[in-house]
């Protein structure tokens, strides 16, 4: 098992290099962080944006092997350069990034659980009202694009807060100021926090649910007629152990894989996300960045979402490796099961 | 499973076929001939009526400058229509051209290709196509082009792998050494057996590239203005979503439609025209 890990690890290493050197390649010869500068009020003379370009390895006139040779050497030494104003991308990026954590944690769980829960239900109750209720529900839901979904939230909520008369939800930023300095202190804090969450948390597990509830019911359908289930059946078990220690537990081993593979389109969710609920995540980083031409910040984006996703690779083949042993001698892994390499 | 099971199974495939081509068809009739049952064209402006309600004049409303959303929305999806079904064209294509070539001829044919895939798949795609899609000013058609480019990788595997076991039938392999051209082979031997799954693929990749092309313009990588799509309407819309919905709502009613009725004909078309789906629940 060690060995096969240290495998699959070497493998994501290479491969998130290559997307990294990539992404850094392509924003470094298609962004123009020079026309940014230039574009200041007051225009500065042409001597001194080329050495604030310089300064910051952005400079066009340099070689794109020179650049990279910089930047892949910093990034080396842990450190992704300066952004545009100067400030060290680094900085940024980890208060960024625990933004973006926090904005999708909570969803992803309660989506990949009750997703799973919900599609194994269906498959149980196949052909059922309650199962024609649930696929008609996630085909609605899939067809929905998230960007959709969380203003139609917002409009529910908006609703919801005008019926009420309270400020029952919230949906601009991740707190609003001065909620910890109110009569409950602190506690009163996190509260505020939880209440910005309830938004986006519903978000983003109603677009996982979907996805995992048409997966899981497949899965779960393809288990149900199996032998071992009859056959434990068979030796005295209730319907329900049944299903849940023999079927459950077999149809959750695919889902490793689509947990990797959907890890991506999670992200790119959640870039949305920040953009509708105004959170400074990296999502919303990324896109200002690309429009302002700063290639640091790009690259160091697409840097930490290549790792990230190959990271979910990493926890789906773990698990995978966990759930069924065969996969230890055969070495197969989700990216050679989804047809990915 | 029984015969009748499997059969209003089938049923049910099929109904979902009806009911999503149907809605096609409605959506389709409503993008090309909405517009000339509309009293107001795209690109007139109503000097008397600025972000007004729907009403009789004015179907959908009108936007803050006074121009029709009925008239604009159509636009929108119209653009959006050719988008999708253009990318979902072209990247079948490709994904079956090169997994059919590289399954077919194996060896350094084969190697290369995939390692074209692999490198594809490592590539950050949203960066691409946001970074380049602007700057290279080539308009619409290049974003169909981007999109393309990278939604083939998966199917061409697919479509290699089964290539592989095809190769090896009997009548392929009397094709050969009756010696027949390989382009031919492929045409006449391999491609009819991968026509489903292509077909299948096609009608997925066109809700794809629809989602696709309406997220890039929502952050204002996609389409570029004067051309609208479904998804720079609503990104227009959505800062005001909540106090004036018609601005943007039914453009996203409209494409919620349209990718619900790509999938349903998507998904039908793969239960009827996959038998080992039948096989896995029997």
């Amino acid at each position: 098992m060690a060995g096969f890990l240290l495998r699959r690890l070497v493998n994501y290493a290479v491969l998130v290099v290559l997307a990294a050197s990539l992404s850094y390649l392509l924003a470094a010869s298609a962004l123009k962080p020079r026309a940014n500068l230039e574009d200041r009020n007051p225009r500065p003379p042409a001597a001194v944006v080329d050495a604030e370009l310089n300064r910051l390895n952005l400079n066009d006139r340099t070689p794109l092997a020179e650049r990279y040779r910089v930047w892949a050497a910093g990034v080396l030494r842990g450190d992704f350069g300066r952004t545009l104003q100067g400030e060290p991308v680094n900085d940024e990026l980890w208060r960024r990034l625990w933004v973006s954590v926090r904005l999708l944690t909570f969803g992803t769980v309660l989506g990949c659980v009750l997703g799973v829960l919900l599609g194994a239900y269906a498959a149980v109750r196949r052909d059922r009202p309650s199962d024609r209720i649930i696929t008609a529900g996630s085909y609605l839901l899939l067809s929905t694009p998230i960007f959709v979904l969380a203003v139609l939230l917002q409009i529910g909520a908006q609703k919801v807060n005008d019926t009420t008369g309270l400020q029952v939800f919230e949906w601009v930023g991740e707190t609003a100021p001065g909620s910890s300095e109110g009569t409950f202190g602190p506690l009163g804090g996190l509260g505020d926090r939880l209440r910005h969450l309830l938004l986006p948390t519903a978000a983003v597990a109603l677009a996982q649910l979907a996805l995992y509830s048409r997966y899981q019911r497949g899965m779960m359908l393809d288990v149900l007629n199996a032998d071992f289930v009859r056959t434990a059946r068979a030796k005295g078990l209730r319907h329900r152990d049944a299903l849940l220690r023999h079927g459950l537990r077999t149809a959750l081993i695919p889902m490793t894989t689509y947990f990797a593979y959907t890890f991506g389109l999670l992200l790119l969710g959640g870039m949305f996300l920040e953009e509708i609920f105004g959170w400074h995540g990296m999502g919303e980083w990324l896109v200002e960045s690309i429009i302002r031409g700063d290639v640091n910040a790009v690259a160091a984006v697409n840097c930490c979402a290549a790792a990230a996703v190959l990271l979910a690779g990493l926890v789906s083949d773990v698990l995978y490796g966990v759930l069924d042993p065969r996969v230890r001698t055969s070495g197969t892994t989700w990216t050679a099961r989804t047809g990915r390499s | 499973m029984n015969r009748p099971g499997r059969t209003l199974r089938g049923l049910a495939a099929s109904r979902r076929v009806v009911i999503g081509a149907s809605l096609l068809v409605l959506l389709f009739l409503l993008a090309f001939a909405g517009p000339y049952l509309a009293p107001w064209g795209w690109e007139d402006t109503d000097f008397t009526a600025f972000r007004e309600p729907p009403s009789t004049r004015h179907w959908f409303g009108t936007t803050q400058s006074g121009r029709d959303v009925f008239a604009l929305t159509l636009r929108g999806m119209q653009k959006s229509l050719v988008i999708g079904l253009l990318v979902a064209v072209l990247s079948t294509a490709l994904a079956a051209l090169v997994g059919m070539v590289a399954g077919y001829l194996g060896g350094w044919p084969d190697r290369l290709l995939m390692w074209g895939v692999d490198l594809l798949l490592v590539l950050p795609a949203f960066l691409v196509v946001a970074v380049l899609a602007p700057s290279l000013g080539g308009g619409w058609p290049l974003l169909v082009l981007l999109l393309a480019a990278f939604l083939w990788m998966i199917t061409a595997r697919v479509v290699r792998a089964m290539t592989i076991s095809l190769r090896e039938r009997e009548y392929v392999l009397a094709a050969r050494f009756g010696g027949a051209s390989t382009p031919w082979i492929i045409r006449r031997h391999i491609l009819p057996h991968l026509a489903s799954l292509l077909i299948v693929d096609a009608g997925l990749n066109v809700s794809v590239a629809i989602m696709a092309e309406s997220g890039l313009s929502y952050f204002g990588f996609g389409v570029q203005p004067p051309d609208i799509s479904l998804g720079t309407l609503i990104a227009d819309g959505h800062g005001t979503a909540t106090a004036y919905p018609w601005l943007s709502g039914f453009a996203a009613g409209l494409l919620v439609l349209t990718v619900l009725a790509v999938n349903l004909l998507g998904d039908g078309l793969r239960d009827l025209l996959d038998p080992t789906l039948e096989k896995g629940t029997p």
